[in-house]
C-alpha cells in the first residue's frame, strides 16, 4: 500500500470538462471545490450545452495530477453534476477566441495591419467610424502573438475567452446521461 | 377502469383543495413520515409557524433556545433513529446560526433537512431586514440546497431534499423558502422522489473486485477490519460480525463506528485514532491486510500518512467514490453500501482463525491495561478521574444507554471506556469536533429513543457553556436527559497539548465557572454536585432513578491527561502511554 498523496509533485496544466444540470448556484458549488483547496482557476467557460437543461464547463488549472484527480471526484460528488473528466493538453483539441479593437487610421494608413490579419488568419468582424474589430481563433499562444504584433499600431482593447475543448476520443455526451 | 376511477378520485380530492405554501410544507413533512421538528421562529418563517399551529397533533415542534441547539438536536435525533432530522429557522441570523450544525452533519454524514425562511422574493438581493444569502453561505457544507421562490415548487423541493439527505452517503440539505412562497397557494400533490439523473446513491462494486477482495481475505495471515460509521448507516452490523467471526478477523472501530460491534465481542479490539487503544493503532502497521468498511481514513485515524500501514494491502468498502484513494490508496476499492457489499463478499469467505494474530492485540491490551487503564478507571487515591465516572456508568447502565458526548478530553475518555452494546448508541461530533454539540444533541437523541433507553450526556465544563441555554428546552418539554458535567475547570484537551507541546504555557484555557448546580436549578432541572469518590456511585444511582432531566456535576482531577496518545503528525505506531 502506498499513500494516495504520494507521486509526482510537479504542476501541470489540466483541463476539466464538466457537465451539470443547468441550475442556479451550481457554478458557485463547482468553483468552491477549487477555492477550498486554494487552486486558482486560469480560465473557465460555462454555457448551456447542446443537451437541453445541461451546462458544460471547461475549466483550466495548473496543479499536481493527484490533486486534479481528487477535484474530479469532488465535482462528481455534487448531486447535480452529471460528468467530469480530466485532460492533459495533448488529450484534447482546444481553441480560444480573441477580439482586438484597432484604431481605424492604423488600418487605412498603411497595409501592415492588413498583412498581419492575412498572415494570422484573423478576420475583420466589424468596421466602425474610428476603429475596426478583429477576431482570431486559435491557441492562447497564437492569439497572444497577434496581440504583440498589433501593439505598435495601438490596440484599443484586447479580450480573449477561455478555451473550449473537445476530447480526442469519440465519446458522445448523450451517452453519459 | 377501476384504477382509472381511483386515480381520478385521488386527483380530484387533491385538486379540490388549494393550500398555502406553508401548509404544503406541513403536508410534505407528514408525507415523509416526520413527527418531530426542532426549530426557532422569526419574521421570515412566520407563515410556516402559523401553519404548524394547526398540525401540532401530528408534528411535535421542539422550541430550542438557539438555532444551533435546534440543528444539533436534529442531529442527535437522526443519529439514534437513522431517520432524517428536521429543523427550521428564520432568515438572516436564524439561518446563519444553523451553519455549524450543517457543517458538522456534512462531515459526519448525518441526514438532515433544514428549512429556512427567506425575505420575500422581490426583496432578494436588496439587503432587506434579516436577509442573508444562506444558499451561497451553505453551499460548501450542504449535500444539496435549493431556494424556493414559488409555492408550487415546495412539494418537489422537499421530496428531493428528503431523498438526497438520506440516500447514498447521507448529509444535510437546506431548503430556503421565501416568505411570499409561504403565503401563496398551490395545488398540492406529493410524490416521493425516487431518482435523479445526475445522482447515483447506490453504486455497486465490481464483481471482479468482490472476488479479489475474497482472495485477499482468504489468503491473509494478519487481516484487520477497520469499521466506521458506514457500517451503522448501512445497518451492516450483522454482516460485519459474520465476516469477523467467519474469517477470525480482529475488528477495530473509528470514533463514529463505535457500537457497530458490542465492546465485549471477542474479536472487538478497540478504538482507532489519536486517543484510541494501543494495539489497534500499533498493529495497523503490522497487519498484512486492512479491510476498511464505511470509514474515510481521517487524519486523526491515520496519523502520518506516509508511515501508515505501508506494509498492508487495502480493501476499501465505501459508498462515496470520492473517498477512494483520497487519503489511503486502495488496492481493492469496493464502492457500494456496506451491507450489500458484505452480503456479496460473505459467501466467498473461508472459515479461518488467526489465533496468534488476535493474541497480539490481547497482549497490547494487557500492556495498556497495566500502564493506563487500571490507573484511570480504578485509582486508589487522589481526585476523581473521568474514567472512573465512566466505569460506574458502565456498571449502572450495562452499556445499554445512548452516550452523547461533547468534544475534548471527556469525549475521548467516555468513548474509550463506555461499554457500547447496541448499534447507534454513540452520538458524538467526530469530524468537525464541535464543542457545544452534546447538550442539544442529547435532547434530540432522547426524543428519538423515547423511553426505550437512557440518554446520558457527557460534557465538559467548557462545552456545556457553549449551548447551556438548552437546559431550558429540556425543562420546558420534560426531556429526561441525564447530564454528567466532568468539570476540571480547564479546556482540558487544549491544556493537555499546552502541557505536552507548549511547555505548560496555559494560554486562555483556565476557566472560572459558574455554579452549575445553581444554574441547572435555575433552569428548572434537578442537580447534584459530586466532589468525592465515595459519593460517585450513589449520586449516579440517584440521577438514573430520577424521572426527568438531571444534571450531575463531577469535579475531576484538574490536570489529568488522556493517554494513550499519538502526537499530531506522528505515525500510528508512535503511541505515547504517558
Amino acid at each position: 500500500m502506498s499513500t494516495a498523496t504520494n507521486g509526482q509533485s510537479t504542476e501541470k496544466q489540466f483541463t476539466l470538462s464538466v457537465l451539470t444540470e443547468n441550475k442556479s448556484g451550481l457554478l458557485n458549488r463547482i468553483t468552491g471545490i477549487f477555492s477550498r483547496r486554494k487552486i486558482n482557476i486560469d480560465a473557465i467557460n460555462v454555457s448551456v450545452s447542446e443537451i437541453e437543461g445541461v451546462s458544460r464547463y471547461t475549466i483550466m488549472i495548473r496543479t499536481e495530477r493527484n490533486k486534479a484527480e481528487k477535484i474530479v471526484q469532488q465535482i462528481l460528488k455534487q448531486v447535480e453534476a452529471l460528468d467530469a473528466r480530466l485532460y492533459e493538453p495533448d488529450e484534447v483539441h482546444y481553441q480560444e477566441i480573441a477580439l482586438y479593437k484597432i484604431p481605424l487610421n492604423a488600418f487605412v494608413n498603411e497595409n501592415k495591419v492588413e498583412k498581419l490579419v492575412r498572415q494570422n488568419g484573423a478576420r475583420i468582424l466589424a468596421m466602425e467610424e474610428d476603429y475596426i474589430l478583429l477576431e482570431k481563433t486559435g491557441h492562447k499562444s497564437e492569439t497572444r502573438a497577434l496581440f504583440e504584433q498589433l501593439k505598435p499600431f495601438g490596440v484599443l482593447e484586447f479580450i480573449h475567452s477561455g478555451s473550449v475543448v473537445v476530447s480526442k476520443g469519440n465519446k458522445v455526451p448523450e451517452e453519459i446521461l | 377502469m377501476e384504477n382509472l376511477t381511483q386515480t381520478l378520485e385521488n386527483k380530484t380530492s387533491v385538486e379540490s383543495v388549494k393550500i398555502s405554501g406553508s401548509e404544503a410544507v406541513m403536508r410534505s413533512l407528514l408525507a415523509e413520515g416526520v413527527n418531530t421538528i426542532f426549530g426557532y421562529p422569526g419574521g421570515a418563517i412566520m407563515p410556516i409557524y402559523d401553519a404548524l399551529y394547526h398540525y401540532t397533533d401530528k408534528l411535535q415542534h421542539i422550541l430550542t433556545r438557539h438555532e444551533q441547539g435546534a440543528i444539533h438536536a436534529a442531529q442527535g435525533y437522526s443519529r439514534v433513529t437513522g431517520k432524517v432530522g428536521v429543523c427550521m429557522a428564520t432568515s438572516g441570523p436564524g439561518a446563519t446560526n444553523l451553519i455549524t450544525g450543517i457543517a458538522d452533519a456534512m462531515i459526519d454524514s448525518t441526514p438532515l433537512v433544514c428549512i429556512t425562511g427567506q425575505v420575500p422574493s422581490h426583496l432578494l438581493g436588496t439587503d432587506a431586514f434579516q436577509e442573508t444569502d444562506i444558499i451561497g453561505i451553505s453551499i460548501p457544507v450542504t449535500k444539496w440546497n435549493y431556494q424556493v421562490t414559488s409555492a408550487d415548487e415546495i412539494p418537489e423541493a422537499l421530496a428531493k431534499a428528503f431523498y438526497i439527505a438520506q440516500s447514498g452517503r447521507p448529509g444535510p440539505v437546506l431548503i430556503d423558502i421565501t416568505k411570499d412562497a409561504q403565503f401563496a397557494e398551490l395545488d398540492f400533490k406529493y410524490e416521493h422522489c425516487k431518482s435523479l439523473r445526475s445522482y447515483n446513491p447506490a453504486p455497486k462494486p465490481k464483481i471482479s473486485g468482490i472476488q479479489e477482495a475474497a482472495t485477499l481475505i482468504n489468503q491473509a495471515k494478519k487481516p484487520y477490519i477497520l469499521a466506521g460509521q458506514g457500517v451503522l448507516i448501512a445497518q451492516a452490523e450483522q454482516q460485519l460480525k459474520q465476516l469477523a467471526e467467519t474469517a477470525g478477523i480482529p475488528v477495530a472501530s473509528t470514533l463514529l463506528g463505535l457500537s457497530a460491534l458490542p465492546k465485549d465481542h471477542p474479536l472487538y479490539v478497540g478504538m482507532l485514532g489519536m486517543h484510541g487503544n494501543y494495539g489497534p493503532n500499533v498493529l495497523t502497521n503490522e497487519c498484512d491486510l486492512l479491510i476498511a468498511i464505511g470509514m474515510r481514513f481521517d487524519d486523526r485515524v491515520t496519523g502520518r500518512l506516509d508511515a501508515y500501514a505501508t506494509q498492508a494491502k487495502v480493501i476499501h468498502i465505501e459508498i462515496d467514490p470520492s473517498e477512494i484513494n483520497k487519503n489511503v490508496k486502495a488496492d481493492v476499492p469496493l464502492v457500494g453500501d456496506a451491507a450489500k457489499t458484505l452480503n456479496q463478499l460473505l459467501p466467498l469467505i473461508q472459515p479461518n482463525k488467526h489465533k496468534s494474530w488476535v493474541r497480539q492485540f490481547q497482549d497490547f491490551d494487557q500492556i495498556e491495561y497495566e500502564k493506563v487503564i487500571k490507573r484511570e478507571t480504578h485509582p486508589k487515591e487522589g481526585e476523581i478521574k473521568m474514567a472512573e465516572v465512566i466505569r460506574f456508568l458502565n456498571e449502572e447502565t450495562k452499556g445499554k444507554a445512548v452516550l452523547v458526548t461533547d468534544v475534548g478530553q471527556h469525549q475521548m475518555i467516555a468513548t474509550r471506556y463506555y461499554h457500547f452494546q447496541d448499534p447507534k448508541t454513540n452520538v458524538t461530533s467526530g469530524g468537525l469536533g464541535t464543542m457545544g454539540f452534546a447538550l442539544p444533541s442529547a435532547l434530540g437523541a432522547k426524543l428519538g429513543v423515547k423511553n426505550t433507553r437512557e440518554v446520558i450526556c457527557i460534557v465538559g465544563d467548557g462545552g456545556i457553556q457553549m449551548t447551556i441555554q438548552e437546559l431550558a428546552t429540556m425543562a420546558q418539554f420534560g426531556i429526561a436527559v441525564k447530564i454528567i458535567v466532568l468539570n476540571n475547570s480547564f479546556l482540558g484537551m487544549v491544556r493537555q497539548w499546552q502541557q505536552l507541546f507548549h511547555e505548560k504555557r496555559y494560554s486562555s484555557t483556565e476557566m472560572v465557572n459558574p455554579d452549575f448546580i445553581a444554574v441547572a436549578k435555575g433552569f428548572g432541572l434537578e442537580a447534584e454536585k459530586v466532589t468525592v469518590r465515595q459519593e460517585l456511585n450513589s449520586a449516579l444511582k440517584r440521577m438514573l432513578e430520577h424521572n426527568g432531566p438531571y444534571l450531575m456535576e463531577v469535579v475531576v482531577e484538574k490536570e489529568d491527561n488522556v493517554f494513550p496518545m499519538i502526537p499530531s503528525g506522528e505515525a500510528v505506531n508512535k503511541v505515547r502511554l504517558s
